[in-house]
């Protein structure tokens, strides 16, 4: 009868490797292979040798100690079934020692991922933070700044990169996506009333047709540049964009599929242009039919998409929580949403075209000026109110 | 090919389209306002897949909808809004105005 020296081998530094502790509370035995270092250990990790956990753990029978998983032998009374069932309880137990030193071993590996993870976020986040993103940390303080009470309006705003373990507390979140567009909004924003200031200046005085062009010209580049972050948010969060969460609240009050609507454009422009010919009359009646035509199209194809959509929600049986039978069909209709605004935006692209095509570029410019004043009015409207909301009453 | 062929000769104007293609719908009720109402519906089509991929050929970013008019491919739903803000859309439908589906 071989006494094979068998020692449970802890790892020296118990914190990170607790659940290897725990292993050792199991009944089991472990092979001193890892104390001869026949598996390729990582460096950082010492395993001392020799170790005895426990005298109860030995398989060294010869003082005739029963073995813990297997309380049988204790009541045989004959020796060769004794000397079989302890070898193949030696089999069973190398398999399950393989077993669990593979398990160390995943586990260990799953470790050092993990701690070149953080190594490579900190990276970034120091990149990040010399290209001037925001990085906000930590989760648990919730502080009540504007990015945060977003995240608690639309979860997923932010994606979480690598929050690798919650008692270090490390939750570094980087913008993405959504986020980076309302950043990206706000910086629109303060472009468009340095705009705006500078029309109303340049109007007010007396200043050159060429040099108004090309006001007239940045000015509209800059609603195309806000239809192209629009068309790359709506991919990221459709629902978003369609929503208006992105804008105040008075704006929000006049949406029309993500936007504001191309005839109210029309609407906002027309009585600011003093003096207009049969033929710019003529044109200006026709856009506006056309463009009503177009908005009317695209707000009944809306509405369908919104009706096949609550019936893909709706379906199936009563009593099914949260489960949509016809998901698929479900996320296709969400996927369509897409294209409408996209379309709707084109719509718009379209109007502000054919009214600087119809439009003298001093008429363009004013027109400009009125479009830019009436939506800083509702801007300026939807603080008003939230303000007098906060009165004491 | 050859169908996509035969089906925007069929008629004046012809959209193809999907039942499901709410786009397409919305496309739909801006020519019924112009008083043209012709569809064709391709989803029930077996060969549904093929003449979607004809209609790529063709340089439809889409294939749902494609609008021809006269048998010539117009585009799809970008191309009809702009053509129809710019006001050369109801001088190109005007020949077909009376048709019925």
């Amino acid at each position: 009868m071989n006494s094979t020296s068998t020692h449970f081998v802890p790892p020296r530094r118990v914190n990170i490797y607790e659940p290897l502790h725990q292993f050792g509370m199991w009944g089991e035995t472990f092979k001193s292979n890892i104390g001869n270092g026949n598996i390729n250990t990582p460096s950082h990790i010492i395993i001392p040798n020799n170790q005895k956990l426990d005298n109860n753990l030995s398989e060294d029978t010869s003082h005739g100690t029963p073995l813990i998983f297997d309380q049988e032998t204790s009541t045989s009374r004959h020796p060769d079934k004794i000397k079989r069932r302890l070898a193949q309880n030696r089999e069973a137990a190398k398999k399950k020692n393989n077993v669990l030193i593979s398990f160390q071993f995943a586990y260990v590996q799953q470790l050092e991922t993990s701690r070149l993870k953080l190594i490579q976020l900190e990276q970034e986040l120091d990149r990040a933070r010399q290209q001037g993103f925001y990085v906000g940390n930590g989760i648990d303080t919730s502080t009540t700044t504007s990015l945060s009470f977003s995240e608690n309006m639309n979860p997923g705003l932010y994606q979480e990169q690598g929050s690798i373990d919650k008692n270090q507390n490390l939750n570094v979140k980087i913008k993405t996506g959504i986020a980076a567009f309302e950043m990206e909004y706000g910086q629109w924003i303060e472009e468009q009333n340095k705009q705006i200031c500078e029309l109303r200046t340049v109007l007010q005085g007396h200043v050159g047709d060429v040099e108004l062009r090309l006001l007239v010209e940045i000015a509209m580049k800059h609603y195309f540049d806000l239809f192209r972050m629009k068309s790359a948010a709506a991919k990221e969060d459709v629902f978003f964009v369609m929503s208006g969460m992105w804008r105040t609240s008075a704006e929000r009050f006049f949406l029309w599929i993500g936007g504001f609507r191309p005839s109210d454009l029309i609407k906002v422009l027309l009585p600011h242009f003093d003096v207009m010919t049969d033929q710019q009359i003529l044109d200006v009646c026709n856009l506006r039919q056309s463009c009503q035509q177009a908005e009317d199209a695209l707000s009944q194809g809306m509405e369908k998409l919104q009706h096949t959509l609550a019936d893909c929600v709706a379906g199936g049986r009563l009593g099914e929580g949260n489960y949509i039978p016809q998901v698929n069909s479900a996320m296709e209709r969400a996927e369509a949403s897409v294209s409408f605004v996209n379309q709707a935006d084109h719509l718009r692209h379209e109007t502000l075209q054919q009214m600087h095509r119809i439009l003298t570029t001093r008429q363009a410019a004013r027109g400009l000026l009125a479009l830019g004043e009436y939506f800083q009015r509702l801007r300026a409207l939807s603080s008003s109110w939230a303000t007098r909301h906060r009165e004491p009453t | 090919m050859d169908k996509v062929v035969r089906m925007s000769s069929e008629k004046g104007v012809v959209i193809v389209s999907k039942s499901s293609c709410c786009l397409s719908y919305a496309v739909q009720v801006l020519f019924q306002d112009l008083g043209v109402h012709p569809v064709h519906e391709i989803d029930k089509d077996p060969d549904c897949r093929e003449i979607e991929k004809a209609l790529m050929r063709l340089g439809c970013s889409t294939p749902v909808p494609a609008i021809f008019v006269g048998g010539k491919l117009v585009g799809s739903t970008n191309e009809v809004m702009s053509m129809h803000l710019s006001g050369s859309l109801v001088p190109l439908v005007k020949p077909f105005q009376a048709n019925l589906c």
